[in-house]
């Protein structure tokens, strides 16, 4: 780890002025920027800590959203009896994800922010486009057990490795960001993370200097919700693959269908087209396989992540069955 | 002996300091002055040669003291690779020994700075330049290579008996498989560290060591010192598991380092230098032959193993020598054969050999069992030998057979459906499974010394180390009982090596070796009081060494598993439901840390079967994934608490004199073969490929769907 210096800024002009320092990165629980600070893949020399800034709150929107402040911890906002109530898929999708005492650290922007956890990316002896742009992809040809199989480039084929965002991709969620000269903006949680490209280097539409400040999540969407994560073992582990699922009913059939999926990508990817295959469609597992199959168009394996493909599909098939069962339970 | 408090399941008596923290492992111990921080600078090829070390702007960095490496370190004994002769684990580790580089992440460089912080900022600074040559990475294009060690770690490299290639063109069923192991870590919590300090031209060095007299003898050969001069300290140890068998670069090069300073110097390595810097257990492939008649007895049983080892320096895994005590077969044939690589060198883990090996041959008999149609349990049962099938003296004690039946009653194993598949729980397959263990006994020479003050109070000393499992405790529990006096009236002193010679911890042979020296060391103080001998300056001091029971009889601890698995139809995903593992390890000295040992072992079976793999990159040498995010164990979640481990009542008169054998290596047999076994039947998809993950299972499960379909 090298040198920094740290200051803790109390209100949101003075963590704006901070950051406009050379080499200045705001840090929110810290649990994956020091993590890279100590092998050196991230290197700030100057800390501002965002966590005394006003950002903690969970609060309803006029449309009957709700607005998530950037430094709500992963547990509170997992346990926000409005979050279980009408996004229970966020819910469901923050609980799987890392540990608890890693939950009560972790921030909602800083997840979002987090990057990929390429065994390459982390060793700053091996090649790697995304650490250190031009010196080649180490994953390529190498351990890709891990890797993307949807949007990737020769590159980076690095996935994302958020559970949260893979649900709020799915809930049509827009990021709010504030800009150290200027008015906040919106930006779509489907497009805040972009594919690598040939730039796997730029990882979001967040400029720099810019404060992530809420999430905003749009009202609840109707129909039942899921999110399933697979994984190697029970707990305390990335996801192979994850699925947040929505189906609403009109009867037997599909009024509306939500698909987004995690780990095969470098975003969470949304699945518009098997999305739009099933509305109209009656919801029986034939639907869902070819909606799992749909999901997959253009996915191609590196190698050792081949089965990621069929895996995929199969959980989505299996996460449209269960938010099927929620939407008769009348959860959503 | 049934008021003994031998036996007891007696909490640990050093528990206290180490949930209350006075414990002091190796980098906690305060030193005289304030310490000087050593990080290890380790190299980024795995075959070549060290053309330049450009340290300028690590040396300008704050607080720097010094910068060492091959250009600048003293003279140290030459290095001897192993084979030649002695112990392994007492030879001279001569640091940065010339520009040769032998595997990927072998240290080159130690910088050390006021702190820690100051010298992991530096360590990076330093810019090592290579000539990379191309290395062998890849053990099965290695294999190749491969060629028949000297020896294995204890036995001989093959036997032979019969004729097993007949034997297999003529019987009724025969199962001819090849099962592989991936590399393992042993990543025990405490990191491997040393503090060492000079006091005139004595040191002293505390280190996370199981052998505290191989790791002096190890130190002082290095630094061609006298014995006397050098002073080696263990008393708490976070974890070993074979891995602080040897001592590393960390220990010499903080000696090194201490004397140049004049002060202390502590080195930790970190995390991700585990994996390389460290030792680690071998890959493996083996080819498993079985052979029965419709009778279901065996007329063959081959095991063909091949290990990777590390160029630099030889290590054959004992991967088949089990086998040749398991089962009887009239034909059978066991080879070892060493492929060298320029990896890291692998070393034991807990059972080394066993642990690879059980979860090969357990995994076959399963099969041959269904090829048969016979209970697994049954097969093992027809096949159970009256004497050793390759030595043919009789067993010491063998009590496979009631840890099988036992434990079949006991976990309900006529639950079991015969074919797999058939046991659903909503989109769950459920599958049972068990497996039969097997861990040779070995016991060593040891000594200790006791005395008694005036208060009847109890010291005892031996250079036996406690890793976790219990030593200082039964230890306590053998003095107490053998001299009639309370536990609370005995202090057990261990990890110094300024006391009398043990073993020390490894091959589960410390509690059968310490405890009979303890023993006959009490016996004899205890004859000086019946003499009339007051207690006050009493002391008695000695040792005990094994006799020739070991040529005699055949020795080994028995085990039986038994799992239930549940298997995701849709993902592949694998869950541990409950797990009963049925022990036979003689005479039990502890049944709260016995127990505890035979359940962390089992647990690790678990994660042999379904987790650990550390990643060679073929092309460039390294672990991939070297850190505990990476590289998986099971985690809570991960463990039901439907876990229990029963041990048979058992004597072993041949093993020592308290009857006991070892136990901490005995959980990990096989356990992972059963675990594999319940995968079967919970849905029919054999993976041979350790470990069982579910990308391995799936392509299984979407040709079944397909075939259902049809
Ligand atoms: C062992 C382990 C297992 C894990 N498992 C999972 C898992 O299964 N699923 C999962 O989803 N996650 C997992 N995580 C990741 C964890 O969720 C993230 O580390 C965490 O969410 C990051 O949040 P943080 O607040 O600690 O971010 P930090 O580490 O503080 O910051 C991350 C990045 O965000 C930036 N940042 C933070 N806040 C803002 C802001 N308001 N505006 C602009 N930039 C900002 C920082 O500068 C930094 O670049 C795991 C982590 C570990 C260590
Ligand atoms: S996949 Fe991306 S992050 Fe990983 S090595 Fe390649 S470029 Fe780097």
């Amino acid at each position: 780890m090298r040198a920094f210096t740290y200051e803790r800024p109390v209100d949101m002009a003075a963590a704006l002025q901070a950051i406009a320092r050379p080499g200045a990165k705001f840090l929110g629980g810290g649990t994956n920027l020091l993590d890279l600070m100590k092998v050196e893949v991230e290197t700030p020399s100057h800390l501002v800590d965002i966590s005394r800034l006003p950002l903690a709150q969970v609060e309803e929107t006029e449309d009957g959203g709700l607005r998530i402040g950037a430094t709500v911890t992963n547990s509170d906002l997992a346990a926000d009896r409005r979050v279980r109530e009408r996004y229970p898929m966020l819910s469901r999708a923050l609980l799987n994800g890392a540990s608890g005492q890693l939950r009560n650290q972790a921030t909602t922007a800083g997840n979002l922010l987090q990057r990929t956890r390429c065994y390459y990316f982390y060793d700053t002896a091996k090649p790697c486009n995304k650490r250190s742009p031009g010196s080649g992809c180490s994953a390529l040809h190498g351990y890709n057990r891990i890797h993307a199989v949807l949007g990737a480039s020769d590159a980076c084929i690095a996935v994302h490795p958020s559970d949260m965002a893979v649900a709020m991709a799915a809930l049509d969620a827009e990021v709010e960001a504030q800009p150290a000269n200027g008015n906040g903006r919106r930006i779509k949680l489907v497009d805040f993370h972009r594919l690598p490209g040939t730039t796997p280097q730029v990882e979001t539409a967040l400029r720099e200097g810019e404060l992530i400040t809420a999430v905003l999540l749009p009202r609840p969407p109707f129909g039942g919700q899921a999110y399933r994560k697979v994984r190697d073992r029970a707990s305390y582990d990335f996801a192979l693959v994850s699925v947040a699922a929505l189906v609403g009913l009109d009867g037997d059939r599909i009024r509306s269908a939500r698909i987004a999926l995690g780990g095969v990508a470098h975003k969470p990817w949304r699945a518009h087209e098997a999305e739009q295959q099933l509305v109209g469609k009656s919801a029986t597992d034939d639907s869902f396989a070819a909606a799992g199959a749909a999901a997959m168009t253009g996915a191609r394996g590196y190698g050792l992540n081949d089965f990621k493909i069929s895996l995929a599909s199969r959980t989505v098939a299996a996460a449209l069955t269960e938010a099927v069962q929620q939407a008769h339970l009348g959860k959503g | 002996m049934p008021d003994s408090i031998i036996g007891q399941p007696l909490d640990r008596i050093d528990g206290k300091a180490k949930v209350t923290g006075r414990a002091r492992y190796a980098a906690d111990v305060p030193a005289s002055m304030p310490p000087a921080h050593g990080v290890l600078v380790t190299s980024t090829i795995g075959r070549g040669e060290i053309t330049r070390i450009e340290a300028d702007d690590a040396e300008r960095s704050p607080g720097i003291l010094l910068i060492m490496s091959h250009e600048n370190v003293p003279a140290q004994a030459p290095f001897k690779p192993s084979g030649l002769g002695g112990s392994r684990h007492a030879r001279a580790k001569p640091q940065f020994n010339g520009t040769r580089v032998h595997y990927y992440g072998e240290p080159v460089a130690l910088v050390v700075a006021e702190t820690f912080e100051q010298a992991t900022a530096a360590a990076r600074l330093v810019r090592v330049s290579y000539r990379t040559e191309s290395g062998s990475y890849d053990l099965a294009e290695g294999r190749r290579l491969a060629y028949p060690p000297e020896h294995i770690v204890v036995g001989k490299t093959d036997s032979r008996i019969g004729d097993v290639d007949r034997a297999l063109a003529s019987s009724a069923a025969k199962v001819d498989a090849t099962y592989t192991t991936p590399y393992q870590s042993h990543n025990p919590m405490e990191l491997v560290a040393s503090l060492a300090e000079w006091s005139g031209d004595k040191l002293t060095v505390h280190c996370a060591t199981q052998l505290v007299n191989s790791a002096h003898r190890s130190i002082a050969s290095t630094l061609r010192l006298p014995l006397e001069k050098v002073e080696v300290v263990s008393e708490y140890i976070g974890g070993g598991f074979g891995g602080k068998l040897p001592i590393y670069g960390d220990a010499i090069l903080a000696a090194i380092a201490a004397k140049q300073l004049n002060r202390p110097v502590k080195i930790v390595l970190t995390r991700q230098q585990m994996f390389s810097v460290t030792t680690h257990r071998a890959a493996t492939i083996q080819r498993i032959r079985l052979a029965a008649g419709e009778d279901g007895k065996l007329s063959a049983v081959a095991h063909e193993a091949w290990t990777q080892s590390a160029r630099m320096d030889e290590f054959a895994e004992g991967v088949a020598a089990s086998t040749r005590a398991m089962y009887a077969a009239p034909n059978r044939l066991t080879t070892h054969r060493v492929v060298p690589l320029d990896l890291p060198v692998s070393d034991s883990m807990r059972a080394p050999g066993d642990a690879v090996g059980q979860l090969a041959l357990e995994q076959a008999m399963d099969e041959l069992a269904e090829k048969l149609d016979l209970d697994p349990i049954e097969l093992r049962l027809r096949n159970e030998p009256d004497r050793d099938p390759e030595t043919h003296v009789p067993f010491s004690t063998r009590a496979l057979v009631p840890c099988l039946t036992q434990g079949a009653e006991q976990f309900g194993w006529n639950r079991r459906s015969k074919i797999p598949g058939r046991l659903k729980d909503s989109h769950w397959l459920v599958g049972l499974g068990m497996a039969a263990a097997i861990r040779p006994n070995y016991r060593q020479p040891a000594h200790a010394r006791v005395r008694m003050d005036a208060n009847k109070h109890v010291t005892v000393e031996m250079d036996m180390t406690d890793i976790g499992t219990g030593s200082y405790t039964i230890l306590a529990q053998v003095a107490a009982d053998t001299l009639q006096v309370p536990v609370e009236a005995v202090s057990v002193n261990l990890g110094h090596s300024t006391y009398p010679e043990t073993p020390g911890s490894g091959g589960s042979f410390g509690a059968a070796s310490c405890t009979s020296a303890l023993y006959d060391v009490c016996v004899a103080l205890k004859k000086k009081i019946d003499a009339g001998e007051s207690p006050g300056n009493l002391q008695a001091e000695g040792q005990s060494e094994p006799g020739s029971e070991y040529e005699n009889f055949s020795q080994y601890s028995y085990g039986a598993h038994f799992a239930e698995v549940a298997v995701d139809s849709v993902t592949g995903e694998i869950r541990l439901r409950r797990m009963l593992g049925i022990f036979d390890a003689g005479r039990i000295l502890n049944a709260k840390t016995a127990r505890s040992q035979l359940i962390g072992g089992m647990l690790w079976g678990v994660s042999s079967a379904l987790h650990e793999n550390a990643v060679v990159d073929v092309r460039s040498g390294a672990f991939v994934n070297h850190d505990l995010a990476g590289y998986h164990v099971p985690v809570h979640a991960d463990v039901p608490t439907a876990v229990d481990a029963v041990m048979l009542a058992g004597f072993d008169d041949k093993s020592s004199p308290l009857g006991s054998k070892g136990v901490g290596e005995l959980g990990i047999c096989g356990a992972g073969a059963a675990i594999a076994n319940a995968v079967y039947n919970a849905c029919g998809v054999r993976v041979r490929d350790y470990p069982i993950t579910p990308d391995k299972i799936l392509g299984g499960l979407m040709q079944q769907n397909v075939a259902q379909q049809r």
